[in-house]
């Protein structure tokens, strides 16, 4: 495991008015690694991705606790985990192909997708009843080394 | 999330405004149902100039659109796609079922 940086850990309740301030959160930390504007774009729209999937999925008839942990290791790579206690993933391989949906005309399933395709990595480890972590890993090079 | 609307002959444009997030859809698609049925238009525009941030929950949208649209014989535009969002849509690949401005 890579050397922690810095590290903040945030835990709300699965309201949806949380998904802007988890953005806000995440685009805040990653502030430090001076990202482009395309890079905090990506950051903001992985963790809002992770965190309406929480919100939606492990508590849909109740609310209840989400943890985001935000991590910066050795090498400038922000790591975001998203964290719940609610219902879990029966079938991960399933949940992370594109289109696949259990959240109706509302939701695109096109989530993991796009973390998927906005971050350098994706895990996702659930157990049914017990909750789901989500873990992403984005490597923000420095300006300084040769970046515009 | 704001939503105003204009219709002239047969286009409904609807201009969306903030954070486009599953928080703002639910109203945001309630919305456009609404104004789709009211003016019956052959085309709807959805100008995303004002879009501020957009995710998923934006493709869930325009899939909704689009499906609204196909029952009138009609079509979905996007227009002013800002930088984030249109990385969003490119990423979904609903760049090729919706035509984009």
């Amino acid at each position: 495991m890579k050397r922690t940086e810095n590290y903040v850990k945030i835990e709300f309740l699965s309201r949806s008015t949380n998904e802007g301030f988890a953005r806000i959160a995440a685009a805040g930390f990653a502030a430090q690694l001076d990202p482009t504007l395309d890079e905090l774009g990506d950051i903001k729209t992985a963790v809002s991705e992770a965190v309406t999937n929480a919100i939606v999925h492990a508590y849909p008839d109740e609310l209840g606790r989400i943890l985001l942990k935000l991590r910066i290791t050795e090498g400038g790579v922000l790591e975001m985990t998203v964290r719940d206690w609610g219902r879990g993933i029966e079938n991960v391989e399933q949940a992370r192909q594109p289109l696949y949906t259990t959240g109706g005309a509302e939701r695109s399933g096109m989530g993991f997708t796009i973390m998927e395709s906005f971050m350098d990595r994706l895990s996702v480890k659930s157990l049914p009843g017990k909750g789901t972590t989500v873990t992403m890993r984005k490597r923000i090079a420095t300006r300084a080394n040769g970046r515009r | 999330m704001e939503v105003s609307a204009s219709s002239d002959e047969r286009r409904l444009t609807l201009y969306l405004r903030g954070e486009l997030d599953h928080h703002g859809a639910r109203g945001l698609i309630r919305r456009a149902e609404q104004e789709i049925d009211t003016s019956l238009p052959l085309q709807l525009a959805l100008d995303l100039s004002g879009i501020t941030f957009m995710d998923s929950s934006g493709i869930a949208v325009v899939m909704r659109c689009r499906q609204r649209m196909r029952e009138l014989g009609g079509t979905v535009t996007l227009c002013h796609v800002p930088a984030q969002p249109r990385k969003v849509f490119d990423a979904s690949g609903i760049s090729k079922l919706v035509a984009i401005e």
